[in-house]
């Protein structure tokens, strides 16, 4: 293992108390470390996954046989949705914004993000949304229209109660918090590199968080109008999607699916950056083929930008504009046959050590495979025709959703989480886990394809005996609990590690980057004295790592540990990195907690039409609005 | 003892580029543009999908006085960049006087946008293209409205004297606002005001 | 990998696994079979491309395992491979797979002559059908002469549908304020199962139908005898009377029945429903017993339909079931 040169000797202790958030709740309430909320949101997230997982699971006891009688069709509708749309919405998103926000300012070695308290508010917001369309449980009118929710079945018309309106407005509310999130996220890698990562140094991760963000700013404007224009109809008798008064019900579609197909691989290219972190360090080289990863990833985020169509093939569109749309959808497996290239080349001439995480990529790999090219073939027109809208769709997308976006986060977790939690997890339990998920995911999923074949649509609560659907249903449900005691396993794995602090050294992996060069759990000041980077791979290959000195003059004054001090962070020019200035890190603040809080109410007041009540959240948000515009200049420069 | 090396790239840069906040500004303004871009599509396409535009034997948008008001809009760009120049070189009062200036511009265009609406012979609620008509339009006057409160707030610190020379972030971060509220209206006003027009 | 083509043979040869799935590899009909071939065309690339990939990632975490940590090799001919695995194989794949969609397309949506016009209009959560040549209307079978293209126009008045028969077609959806078309031919006599494919509401799941394919004189005997009106009168004093009750009762302002006062429209059309195979859109067979509960209470059958309970008399509904179970 490597010796880890921790940087200039300091007061370790009177830096720590420097940064220390205050205690309790309100510590709680205020903090704006990007590791503290970057955890925070994982948790989240994570509880997201497992209620979503269990639903499910309930649902999968409801179609185990034909005719059953387990749950009843509208809240068998409801549970549907509120799977779909917890999985996307609030697991896969949130997760990976919070693997951002905790990793991207270590790997870039860098003290905190650019917007602490941006930071801080896009986690408030996010919880909010997730809650408000929680909520909807409690009364027990939870969204009934699909995760896509197409007009009319959800307009007023077809749905008049409120299940609909904790889903639209929620996806705004949410919306949000990734919109702030991933602004935040490019700001930080271009101005807050550490000096010598210039961008083609920067670890892949960081590369697929920035293609992420840039996505994400670009599409999510999309379905913030698709839901937000359907909520005007619903709540304001506006008529975007009325056909009778010249609305339109595909004007939708393409709204929501401009940003769905983007969405996809929002969630999808994070998750390579995972695994094109995890497999050169276990397979102890370098990544094979970097620039062309790199530029495969920019390129799939302008590609994806193409293809939205695709999920429209039955909509009688004319049939040579939709095969263009096929053949858009074909070009994008060019760059991820040269991202899966890229790992086999590296597994190929490594040297390979199969840990938990390694494991999760293998299994990533494999999977993946196949939901690539079950993609391929719904991108086929006259093939998609006959299974879009049916279980080989729900086969693909889990393939690719479960397997190739799940799979690397639970590899993810096995990486990063002692990283961050300072506790050791069971290699045991960890392997036990990934081959429980692995064996369960394929007997889930794999029947699916061939229900599709055998004519079973998806959204169905249930169907009738003699259609020949029952065996292999019963091998998904069986299946499924099977997937679901895998995952349960990293959980007692999890929780088992923080109960028995077996502590972590800071670089259990022999990792490459910046972020096993300070301690498990890192301080809240991340480096006293911020790591000098000569090359991709600085942990390989300076040795040992240079840290910077702080100078007299106010640019690179904060490189050092009088930045630490300080409080302070060094900001660089942006692309070219030169040292430029420091950051303040702001005090610990209730503004972002009051703000996405007058949101919340705002979003409560409109949910029930309740002007005084929206009113009001408009006015706290506002009120949050403009003191921290008065605040501003105090903390910048 | 570990080694402590003075940055080889720290070379201390001669003019500063963008700050943070200018580059976080400037990613909002890119959903915001965005946000616009696909709003403008949703309304050719309900266009393309309607055999009459404006549905419904809507009047056509009227522009004899959306013209002269666009004007005043485009040109409260003009003191803004004033505004920036002085600042950066330490005239607070030729800022005050930009910044006000140009509030007086956009206010009275916000002036106009509000008699225009009550002017209108059609609702929201009418048709899909009364919907699309006021909320492309509307949502164009909130962000004037931010847009104004912004400059309020930049006046108010200059007035109080919280601005030094490189020491006016928020100042940088409102205009590139401003401008891009502007720009905004570029692509609208044509689209919405004119285009109908021609046929 | 056997077990995987098994499987898929299993499911393109429904009869030799013991069931009767309405699958796409079963195709009756030259469109089913044109993606059916598209299929298996697609099956034995991807089937290659898997096993040698995977083979592949095998191979290097095999080979990896094997080598000390201490050597670093360099990264010399991986990019060769990349550009040859990622770019040069996908390319020359999706080039076959271009020309399929694009030739496979324009054959499968193309008019032909001599198609026989239908209209269905997708309805929550059933389908009606309508001969607009012949004035016929009936619901939830369609029935359509073998060897002869139809021609289906696909609307809707309320929610987003999909019309999918997966032995004879793929699927176009009915969207309200739109009008698309489907053409297909069925190639063999036969009945082929069809169902709603977009989610439409709480009882998408009890959206299906049937295609009844028969040979053109049997079809053109059946559309005549429709159009007649034949079959209407009640021939049993019994049945007579459930006319009655039909009419007196709320039904007749729901459903329509050719040649009667009842001439509603929010229900289907229930002029031929004794002829039918099915009750509430395939979610029971169409028997007495199935069809006094459906009356009695709908909503314990297929719940969240928009048939409300209707309170009857026993005699009432018993006059009610020979009546309708009378409309051949
Ligand atoms: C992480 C998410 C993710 C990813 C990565 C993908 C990847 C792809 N998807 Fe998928 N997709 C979804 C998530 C995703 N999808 C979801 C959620 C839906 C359904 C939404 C809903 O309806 O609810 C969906 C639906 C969907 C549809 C619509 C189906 C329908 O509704 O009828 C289509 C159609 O074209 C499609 C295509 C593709 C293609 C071509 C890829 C390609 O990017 C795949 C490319 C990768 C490979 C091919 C493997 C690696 C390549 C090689 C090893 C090279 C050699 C390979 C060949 C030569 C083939 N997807
Ligand atoms: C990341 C995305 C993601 C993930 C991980 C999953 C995971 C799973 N999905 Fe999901 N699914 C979607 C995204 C996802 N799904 C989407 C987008 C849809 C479309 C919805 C729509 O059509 O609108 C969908 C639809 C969908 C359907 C189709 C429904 C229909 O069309 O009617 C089915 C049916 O089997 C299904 C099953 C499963 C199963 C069995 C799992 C399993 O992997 C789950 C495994 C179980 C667990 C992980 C939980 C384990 C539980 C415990 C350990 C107990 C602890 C509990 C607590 C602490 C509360 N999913
Ligand atoms: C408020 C309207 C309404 C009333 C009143 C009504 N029906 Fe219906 N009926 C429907 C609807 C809607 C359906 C379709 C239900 C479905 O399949 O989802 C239906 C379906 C049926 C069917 C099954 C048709 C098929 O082919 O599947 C029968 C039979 C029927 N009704 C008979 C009756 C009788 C008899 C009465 C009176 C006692 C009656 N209906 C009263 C609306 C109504
Ligand atoms: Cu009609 Cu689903
Ligand atoms: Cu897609």
């Amino acid at each position: 293992m490597a010796v880890i040169d921790r940087g200039p000797e300091i007061d370790e202790g009177g830096l720590a108390t420097l940064w220390e958030d205050g205690p309790g709740v309100p510590g709680f309430l205020t903090t704006v470390d990007h590791k503290r909320i970057g955890l925070r949101y994982i948790y989240t997230s994570f509880a997201f996954f497992f209620l979503a997982g269990a639903t499910a699971l309930v649902m999968r006891a409801q179609l185990a046989e034909p005719n059953a009688h387990v749950l009843g069709p509208q809240i068998y509708n409801e549970l549907m949705t509120m799977h779909g749309t917890t999985m996307i919405f609030l697991f896969n998103t949130p997760v990976l914004a919070g693997f951002g926000n905790y990793l991207i300012p270590l790997q870039l070695g860098t003290r905190d993000m650019a917007f602490p308290r941006l930071n801080a508010f896009s986690y408030w917001v996010f919880l909010f949304g997730g809650l408000f369309m929680y909520a909807s449980f409690f009364v027990g009118k939870m969204p009934d229209g699909g995760w896509f929710g197409y007009t009319p079945l959800v307009s007023k018309t077809f749905n008049p109660g409120i299940n609909i309106d904790f889903w639209g407005l929620g996806i705004v509310f949410v919306g949000l918090s990734t919109t702030v999130g991933s602004i935040n996220f490019i700001v930080t890698i271009f101005k807050m590199r550490a000096p010598g990562m210039t961008l083609n140094r920067m670890p892949i991760y960081v590369w697929s968080m920035l293609v992420f963000s840039f996505m994400a700013i670009f599409a999510v404007p999309a379905v913030t109008l698709a839901t937000g224009l359907l909520e005007l109809d619903r709540l304001f008798g506006t008529s975007f999607f009325v056909p009778s008064l010249g609305g339109s019900v595909l004007l939708y579609q393409h709204l929501f699916w401009f940003w769905g197909h983007p969405e996809v691989y929002i969630l999808f290219v994070p998750a390579t950056g995972m695994i094109s972190q995890i497999i050169p360090v276990f397979s102890r080289r370098p990544l094979s083929g970097y620039p062309w990863v790199v530029a495969a990833l920019v390129t799939v985020g302008f590609i994806s930008f193409g293809v939205w169509v695709h999920h429209m093939f039955a909509t009688g569109l004319p049939p040579l504009a939709m095969a263009f749309f096929s053949g858009a959808s074909f070009i994008i497996v060019i760059p991820s046959g040269i991202q899966f290239f890229a790992w086999i080349a590296t597994m190929w001439r490594g040297a390979v050590r199969l840990t938990t995480p390694m494991l999760f990529a293998i299994g990533f790999l494999l999977i993946f495979l196949l939901g690539g090219i079950t993609g391929v073939m719904v991108a086929v027109l006259p093939f998609d025709w006959q299974v879009t809208d049916s279980y080989f769709v729900v086969a693909h997308f889990h393939y690719v959703l479960n397997g190739a976006v799940v799979f690397p986060i639970f590899g993810a977790i096995y990486y990063w989480l002692p990283k961050m939690t300072g506790r050791a997890l069971s290699e045991r339990l960890g392997k036990w886990s990934f081959w429980v998920m692995f064996v369960g995911f394929n007997i889930t999923f794999f029947p699916m394809h061939i229900l599709g074949f055998l004519g079973m649509p998806r959204r169905i609560y249930t169907y009738n005996d003699g259609l020949g659907w029952a065996g292999l249903n019963a091998m998904v449900s069986a299946g499924s609990a099977v997937f679901g005691l895998g995952t349960a396993i990293t959980l007692v794995n999890w929780a088992r590690s923080l109960r028995r602090r077996a502590p972590v050294p800071d670089d259990p992996w022999d990792g490459d980057s910046l972020e096993w060069a300070t301690t498990s759990p890192p301080p809240h000041y991340n480096f006293a004295a911020i790591p000098l980077v000569a090359g991709r791979h600085p942990l390989w290959d300076q040795q040992p790592l240079p840290y910077a000195s702080s100078g007299e003059d106010d640019e690179t004054r904060g490189l050092g540990t009088a930045g630490a001090v300080d409080r302070e962070t060094p900001i660089t020019s942006g692309l070219d990195n030169r040292p430029e200035g420091n950051l303040t890190i702001p005090e610990e603040t209730y503004l972002p907690f009051v703000l996405a809080l007058g949101l919340a109410v705002m979003f409560v007041g409109l949910l029930v039409s309740a002007a005084v009540v929206a009113v009001a959240g408009l006015a706290l948000a506002v009120f949050g609005a403009v003191w921290w515009t008065w605040r501003t200049d105090e903390d910048l420069e | 003892m570990t080694a402590v090396v003075s940055p080889g790239a720290a070379r201390p840069s001669t003019r500063r580029s963008y700050t943070t906040a200018w580059w976080g500004m400037a990613m909002l303004v890119i959903t915001e543009a965005m946000v616009f871009l696909v709003l403008l599509a949703a309304y050719f396409f309900l266009r393309a999908s309607s055999r009459q535009w404006p549905i419904g034997g809507i009047e056509l948008p009227k522009v004899d006085l959306a013209w002269p008001f666009s004007f005043v809009l485009w040109g409260s760009s003009v003191p803004i960049f004033w505004a920036e120049a002085a600042i950066r070189n330490g005239r607070l009062a030729q800022f005050k006087a930009g910044l006000l200036i140009s509030f007086v511009m956009g206010a009275s265009f916000l002036g106009y946008t509000i008699y225009d609406f009550n002017d209108l012979h059609f609702g929201w609620r009418d048709n899909a293209y009364g919907s699309i008509f006021y909320t492309v339009v509307g949502l164009h006057a909130v962000h004037v409205v931010i847009g104004l409160a912004m400059n309020l707030m930049v006046q108010v610190k200059a007035w109080t004297g919280r601005y030094r020379t490189g020491h006016h972030v928020s100042a940088e971060v409102f205009s590139l606002y401003w401008h891009f509220v502007d720009v905004v209206w570029l692509f609208v006003f044509p689209s919405l005001f004119l285009s109908p027009h021609w046929r | 990998m056997a077990g995987v083509t098994a499987a898929f043979l299993c499911a393109s040869t429904v009869t030799a696994c013991g069931r009767r799935s309405p699958s796409m590899l079963d195709h009756h009909g030259p469109e089913a079979a044109r993606v059916a071939g598209v299929w298996w065309l697609m099956f034995v690339l991807a089937a290659i491309v898997y096993v040698v990939v995977a083979g592949l990632v095998i191979t290097a975490v095999v080979r990896g395992r094997r080598r000390a940590a201490a050597e670093r090799p360099d990264a010399a001919g991986d990019e060769r491979f990349i550009w040859v695995g990622g770019v040069v194989l996908p390319v020359l794949i999706l080039a076959v797979l271009a020309v399929v969609t694009v030739s496979t397309t324009r054959d499968l949506r193309a008019a032909q002559a001599g198609e026989l016009p239908i209209r269905i209009i997708g309805k929550r959560w059933w389908w009606d059908v309508s001969y607009p040549g012949a004035g016929v209307r009936t619901a939830n079978e369609l029935h359509v002469p073998v060897g002869r293209a139809v021609d289906l126009t696909l609307e809707s008045d309320d929610v987003i549908h999909s019309f999918w028969v997966p032995q004879l077609a793929g699927k176009v959806d009915l969207i309200p304020g739109q009008r698309n078309h489907l053409r297909f031919t069925a190639s063999a006599p036969g009945t082929y199962r069809g169902q709603c494919a977009e989610f439409c509401g709480i009882q998408h799941a009890h959206m299906a139908f049937v295609v009844i394919a028969d040979p053109p004189e049997v079809f053109d005997r059946w559309l005549t005898r429709r159009a007649s009106g034949a079959g209407v009168q009640p021939t049993r004093e019994e049945a007579a009377r459930g006319e009655m009750v039909f009419n007196r009762e709320s039904c007749a302002g729901c459903h329509t029945i050719r040649d009667t006062e009842a001439d509603g429209k929010v229900g289907p059309d229930l002029t031929a429903f004794g002829g039918r195979r099915s009750i509430g859109a395939m979610t029971v067979p169409n028997t007495a017993t199935n069809l006094s509960r459906w009356i009695r209470n709908s909503q314990s059958i297929k719940p969240g339909n928009l048939m409300p309970p209707v309170a009857l008399s026993s005699r009432d509904l018993r006059s009610l079931v020979v009546y309708l179970e009378g409309l051949k």
